[in-house]
This record gives C-alpha cells, structure tokens and sequence, in this order.
C-alpha cells in the first residue's frame, strides 16, 4: 500500500517544530508502523537527508520506549497496545497519517517524535518503591498474601510508563501512571509502612513537574497499552485523602531538619 | 595474560562462605570516598548500582535508554528459577547446581554455578520485599511452575511478564538510591571506550545522546552491565539497540572474551514476514508445554495447515525423542526446527517456519483452559501475523536470543583488567555453552545483588581510596579517540545505509555461526566478514552531525563494534571442533544426529586476547574439571 505521511518534525527542543509530508511507498500490510517508519528513514538517508528521529527498543510492546500520536490518538488506532505493536493491515492505500509525539509541558520535545519523559523517574524517585535493603529481608513465603490483592498489584505494575496517559490527558496529567504504582505497592503488606510518604510525595512531585490534575476525563484508560484501570485512581485518591489527613510525611520532616 | 580464576579451595558448598571470608572489607565510614561507576541498568546493572548505593559508596550509573526502567531485561517473559523447594518435589540447591551444570554440557566452572544456586533462594526473598508481584496460590503463598523441560517445579513468575516486574522491583531499589543522592544516574549517555590508567580501570569515556557532547568520567572501578550481542545477528529477540560497544571497546583494551561462539537461538520466535522486518519476537517457551510442533511430511505442500492429513504430518520431536517430545532442550528444538525448513518441509508464505498447533490441546482442554494459560501470547501472536492460534496453527522458528559467550572473569566476577567487573549477560561465567530457561534473570540478579558487592570491595579495599582525576592525560586521549572515531564515521558519507551493512553481516553470522557450523563456511565468513568491514568504512552513510541528537550515528557506532566480533565469534566456532550445548559443529555427531562433545580436547574455556583489528587474537585457556557433576552425554530421547 502507499500512504501519506504528515510528521512531526522539530530539529532541536528551542526551534519551531512544523508537520512535512513524505510517501511511504509499497509497505506490507504485515510491516509494524515503526517499521514502516524504518522504511521512510531508509529512503531519506539514501537521498542524504536526515531520518526522522523517533523512540524505541524492544519492539514487543513492554519497554515502554515507543509512543506516537497517530492521526490524534496516542500509540494509535489499536486498543491496549503500544505503538510498536500496531501492524499496517489496520490502515488502506492511499491513508493520510498525521504523525505526532506526545505533547506535554512536562515531556519537552528533544527532537522530532522524542519527548524527555524524565520526569517520570523523578516522580518514582520521590517514594515508587519500598525500601528493603538487600539482604536484609524475610523469607519469600514468611507473609502469604491473598491472592486476589497479589493479582490486583499485578494488574497496576503492568504499567509499562510510556506516558500515553499524560499524552491522550487534556490536563495532561500522569495520575494513571502514578496511580498504578502507588496502588501496586499500597495493595501489598510489605508496601504499608511508607504508603502514606509514598502518595503524597509523588503527588507533590507531579506538581513540581508541571503535570497538569485528573479531572476525570478517563481518557489515559482508553489508550492505556496495558489497560490500566482508572480503578487505581479513584485508590490514589482515597489514599491521598486518608495521608493528607495524617501529619506531614516523616521523611520530608526530616529532610527539612 | 594470565587466567587465574580465584576459585577458594574446599568443598563446593563452602567456597563462597571462604571467599567471603577472605575478602577484604571497605570501613563503612570510607565507603563515600570511592566512585564505583556501573554501565547499564538491567537487571544486574540496577541491583549492583542500588546494592552499592544502600551500602554507601558513590555510583554514577549510565544507560542509553532515556530511562533505567527500559533495559531489555524488562523483555523477559517465563520465570526465575530458585531451588526455594517450595513444592516439596525434591528440588535442592544441589539439584538446580547439577541440571545448570549438566545443561550447559559442561563448559561452565562448577564454582560459580553452585554459588548460583545457592544464592536463587535469596534472590526470591529480595524481589519479594520489593513488592514484585509474584503468582501466588488461593492460600497466599508463591506459586511455580515447571520449565524448560526442568523435572522439578522451581520457577517463579509475574504471569507473562517476570522480566518486567524484577527489573521494575531493581528500578525501584536504584530509583531510591537516585533519589537520596547515593547514586546519580544517567540516561540516554552511552560508553564509547574505557580508561586505564597505569593498567588498571579507572573511567569511560562516554556521549550524551542527546547533545552527542563526549565526556569522561573518572572512578574507582568500573562495572559493566551492558548485556549479551545476539544483535550481531541483525535479525534477533534482541531490543533495537542491544550492543556489544561496551564490552567489545574493553576486549579491546585488554579484557579477554571468552567463548564467544556460545550463543543460544531460541525455538519459539515468530518467524521473518518480508525483507522490511526489523527483529523477531520471541513466544514463549511455555507453549511447547501444549502445543505440538510439525511439519508435512513431504516438501511442496501446499494445502492449509488444517486440511493436511494426520497421516502426512511430521510430528518430528515426537518421533525423535519419544520420551521429551516437544519439551526437548531449545538447542535441539532449535536444529530440528532448521533441518524441517532446510530440507523444504517449512510452513507459511515464505515456507520458513515449523508449525506449533494447539488443535490436540484445545480439543483435550477447552478452549477456555487454553485462553487462561497462553492468551496473552496467542493476542500478541495475532496483532503480528494476523492470524487466530485458536484456528489456525502457530508458525514459530528459531531465533538468536541470548550469548553464553561475554567477557572473561573470574570467581569475583573481575575481568583480565584489574578494576573491570563484569555482570549478568555481559560476563561468560555460569551458563557454559546452553543456559536453561528461566536461568538468565537468576544470574543478572545474584551477581548485581550479592557477588559484586563483596567482591568489588577486596580490591577497592587493596587499591585505596587515592582521589580520581577525570583530567588525567589519559582520559584526554582516550576522549581524542572517540572524537576522532565520530568525526570518521560522519565522513565516509558513502552511499550505503548502516542497517543495509548489518543485513549483510547479520546473515553472513546467521549462516556460518548460526545454528549449525561447520569448516568450510566458518573459513569463508572469515574471509568475508573483514571485507563487509573495509567496506563499511568506505560506504557507509551516516547523515546529520555529530554535536546532535543522531539516531544513524548510534547505530553506525554499534555497527562498526559488530564488525570485529562477528569475526571473533567465527574464528571461536572454528576453532572450537566439537559439538556442545548451543554450538554445534557438523563434523561432531552421534550417529543418529545429537550433539557430539569432546571432553578430551575441549574441556576447557576459551579466551581470547585481542590483537588489533584484523590481527588474530591469542587464545588462552582455562581448563574445566568436574569434581562434583560426573561428565556425561546429554540424552534426551
């Protein structure tokens, strides 16, 4: 099939970034899109100009790397997948594919289709994880855990932080992302004694880094490439609420001392 | 180059509580003087980079990805294994030494296997502290399962996704590190070269990926991480930008490479659709559990998988190894698979796969029961092919998937430089010439959590804690290098693409040290290989510059590194004239096809010292002796 592509291309994060057309020609309708992005790139390096950049790595749909707008949807018209998953017998010949990154204040563009998402590590850098120094630990089976909160956890860890949810959120809020994590580690007994630190420095964090607030749109939940439950933040609220009640977090107590 | 492994001497059981005992410890007051620098966040990157972290030193850890938390560990479906016993079915930490050691047919050091084993145990109570989110049982306790043919039930799992939720529990160990300021991390940032002062390692020389700026920093030791080179391949389960840069740049600067011919190509890999394909992906092995594999018996045929009758079927594992079926070891899996396809026998459009049917299992078990186990992987097999396992039989072939083969180390996990470490998938240490399923995750993890982190202290301790210099002369010529190296690639401004030239090599590896090698064409890829080099000096296109974010220029870099070691994994191939594990050489097999070791020749692992370009390198060897696991053949009939 041969489709037109509109993409997204921005040379540096301070320059005016503008939609330039090219023709993806002959593509397989068993090709994946990032391949036939390689396809494109292949023909502009051999005219001698320069490849439009874009993220990826694993390709299976579980590093979280890969993320596009496509034709205004992000990680495009499939459901609970990720860009790299999505194959071209989803599109006809002669298709008109707008191709965007993800667009946030908080996901400055570095180049073309590549945002810097790091302030998702940062966030989990505030209190996504709970502190068991290694070796210092009980026997795997000394705390049996029912196993439905077990599989819930496991639902809410599946987030592969793409940041999908930030990209299709008009507040462009990550409260899905930071959801999934403080409800898979607040579903565990061995995630109870930071609960309450956990959510409201991330949530502070989230502010800091210039995320916008859920307002229930559930929009993340219908592009979520794992399907993640908005479920999980209805659970971030109601922690939030039960820690905003309690003291000020004691670790940021004694950072300030 | 002297090979000393530093294995303590006494019985198998004690040598790590001896080496633990004799190795020198670092005052934890002292600790934050020292800058330990770790390369790579998988998962034996971030449990090493977080371990040192908790226990105070200073550690700079880098990664090309724009986030730790999306190294190709993540990719990693089946399980864990740990001789935890919590089945009750006779599982010990003896036994999953024997079967580890037994596996690798022998040509790993029972040393370091046996610690191994050992340590799985505390690699299972660790992640489950984290909070990674195991399968369990209705009564709350940890579920397993059995795989790659293992007769005991001692793999752990995140249902398809153990991978992901181990490195998420490590990520989240690091994240805290980088959060109290223990540990400064950077993404996006890739090692170019390596830094040796007065021969020891003392720093890398690096480039922003964003801004290509070239930088060097300075530390106490180095640590890599950096992964295996299936890549080499082009074609393989392998994330796009898995590379060997790092530990082919130390080969260079001394570090030996051992048995770099090991790599493993694993069975259950959806096969090539078209000549645009970018990698393959990788089904799990847990499907050979039910599904059943075959091929028409005749060539030519081309009738719907379907409407080929029972009788014109080749079940060929069944036939062949009555008594493991389609549960036979991925090597061997593999090579029938290959002979199926070469004798014209394959399946689908381009007549390249082998099928992989759940006709048989679906009538046994119900659709339902079938969806429950495998339907996350029959989903993902669709959204590829777009055809329905549940209809239609899976087609599968075999891919390069993980390299046994990596740097040299000892029991320390220390390479042939002093002050380089190497861990997990990029070091050759415990999987010998096949690693089991469910066996890598366990290694990345023991080495990160609980080997480097004593080991590194003996000789942190013994070099003292003398401030680093990041303006010492030789980092700036080292730095001079990488420039000059850049600058050269931008240059050539030929008139092939880097990916046309990793095509080229990708199938040359594929068909003399792929699944089956043999004299002859080991002798001309090693005629051809330096010439698709010369040429890729001469022709390559490497568009944009070199002060910029620049996606061929990365590529490009790697490329030229795969260029050299494709050669060395041949010129090991060759040399090695036996058969064994994932390497087998046509000249070296029983009568009925199976695998032909020789202990008497080839015992022994093989090191290699790097020479120059173009030069051959010098082999080293290092003998293998079996004290505790008697050798003897694999049978799997």
């Amino acid at each position: 099939m041969n489709l037109v592509l509109h993409v997204w291309r921005q040379a540096s994060p301070t320059v005016k970034g503008g939609f330039v057309r090219y023709e993806a020609r002959d593509i397989s309708e068993h090709a994946s899109f990032l391949e036939m992005l390689d396809i494109v790139n292949e023909h502009l390096t051999e005219r001698g100009e320069e490849p439009i950049a874009f993220e990826h790595d694993c390709r299976e749909g579980i590093c979280g790397s890969c993320g596009l707008v496509i034709n205004g949807v992000p990680h495009g018209p499939q459901h609970g997948a990720a860009t790299c998953q999505l194959h071209m017998r989803h599109y006809k010949d002669g298709d008109q594919v707008w191709i965007e990154p993800w667009r946030a204040k908080a996901f400055p563009v570095m180049k073309d289709l590549v945002v810097d998402r790091g302030a998702m590590d940062r966030i989990m850098q505030t209190g996504g994880y709970i502190s068991a120094r290694t070796g210092a630990v009980p026997d795997a089976n000394a705390t049996p855990i029912r196993k439905e909160y077990a599989d819930l956890a496991m639902d809410a860890a599946a987030c592969i932080g793409c940041g999908a949810c930030v990209a299709a959120c008009p507040n462009a809020s990550p409260m899905l992302f930071v959801a999934a994590k403080v409800s898979h580690l607040g579903l565990l007994p061995q995630g109870q004694p930071e609960r309450r630190d956990r959510v409201l420095n991330m949530v502070a964090q989230m502010d800091a880094e210039g995320f916008g607030s859920c307002t229930n749109h559930a929009e993340c939940e219908a592009v979520c490439p794992k399907q993640i439950s908005i479920d999980f933040i209805a659970r971030l609220n109601r922690d939030l609420f039960a820690a905003s009640l309690a003291q000020t977090p004691e670790r940021m107590v004694a950072g300030a001392g | 180059m002297e090979l000393d492994s530093k294995v303590p001497s006494g019985p198998i059981q004690e040598k790590w509580d001896t080496r633990r005992f004799e190795l020198k410890l670092v005052n934890p007051a002292n600790k934050r003087r020292y800058t330990i620098i770790v390369v790579g966040s998988g998962l034996a990157g971030a449990s090493a980079a977080a371990s040192l972290g908790e226990l105070g030193y200073h550690v700079k850890c880098f990664c090309y990805q724009d986030s730790a938390r999306r190294a190709h560990s993540i990719a990693a479906q089946g399980g864990i294994n740990a001789a935890k016993n919590y089945q009750n079915d006779g599982d010990s930490v003896w036994r999953l030494f024997y079967d580890t050691v037994k596996g690798g047919d022998y040509r790993s050091r029972e040393a370091n296997v046996y610690r191994l084993a050992q340590l799985s145990n505390n690699i299972i109570d660790q992640c489950v502290a984290q909070g990674v989110p195991f399968a369990r049982e209705y009564g709350g306790l940890l579920a397993n399962r059995s795989f790659g043919g293992a007769q005991v039930s001692r793999t752990f799992y995140a249902r398809g996704q153990t991978g992901q939720q181990l490195l998420l529990g490590a990520y989240q160990a690091l994240a805290k590190e980088v959060g109290n300021g223990s540990v400064q991390m950077f993404p996006r940032t890739e090692m170019l070269d390596l830094v040796l002062v007065d021969g020891q390692a003392r720093g890398i020389v690096v480039r922003d990926m964003a801004t290509g700026n070239v930088s060097s920093h300075a530390a106490h030791a180095v640590v890599l991480a950096t992964g295996g080179y299936s890549n080499v391949y082009f074609f393989s389960t392998n994330a796009k930008g898995c590379n060997t840069t790092a530990i082919w740049r130390a080969h260079r600067r001394g570090a030996a490479f051992a048995n770099p011919c090991f790599t493993q190509i694993h069975p259950t890999c959806i096969p090539r659709a078209g000549e645009y394909q970018s990698k393959l992906t990788l089904m799990s092995e847990s499907l050979r559990n039910d599904g059943r594999i075959w091929v028409p018996k005749s060539s030519g045929e081309n009738r719907p998988a379907g409407q080929i009758p029972e009788a014109e079927r080749d079940y060929y594992l069944e036939r062949l190894y009555p008594s493991f079926g389609n549960l036979t070891p991925r090597d061997i899996a593999s090579r029938r698979a290959k002979e199926a396809v070469d004798d014209g026998r394959g399946v689908g459009a381009l007549k390249n796969g082998v099928f992989l049917d759940f006709r048989d299992a679906i009538q046994r078990l119900g659709r339902t029961v079938i969806a429950e186990r495998y339907g996350n992987l029959f989903e993902m097999y669709e959204r590829i092919t777009g055809e329905d396992p549940y209809t239609v039989p899976m087609r599968i072939y075999p891919a390069p998937h993980y390299t046994m083969g990596g740097l040299w180390v000892d029991y320390d996990l220390q390479s042939t430089i002093p002050g380089l470490f190497v861990i997990g998938e990029a070091n050759f240490s415990d999987h010998g010439a096949n690693r089991l399923g469910a066996s890598a995750l366990m290694q990345g993890l023991a080495d990160g959590y609980f080997v480097l982190p004593y080991t590194i202290s003996d000789y942190l301790a013994r070099v003292g804690s003398t401030k680093t210099d990041p303006t010492h002369a030789a980092f700036g010529a080292v730095e001079g290098e990488v420039r000059e190296r850049v600058k050269k690639l931008l240059a050539v401004n030929g008139k092939s693409t880097v990916d046309t030239i990793h095509r080229e090599l990708g199938q040359v590896m594929w068909d003399a040290c792929g699944m089956a090698r043999s004299r002859a064409p080991l002798e001309k890829a090693l005629e051809v290989i330096p010439e698709i080099r010369e040429r890729f000096w001469k022709e390559v296109r490497v568009p944009g510059r070199g002060e910029d974010f620049n996606q061929s220029l990365e590529k490009a870099g790697r490329l030229a590194d795969f260029l050299e070691l494709g050669e060395l994994m041949c010129r090991d191939a060759l040399h090695r004239e036996e058969s064994c594990g994932g390497h087998f050489r046509a000249e070296s097999q029983t009568p009925e096809g199976e695998a032909k070791r020789d202990d008497e020749r080839y015992a022994f692992v093989s090191a290699w010292e790097f020479t120059g370009v173009g030069s051959a390198p010098r082999l080293h060897k290092e003998p293998l002796t079996f004290e505790n696991v008697p050798l003897s053949q694999r049978s799997y009939k």
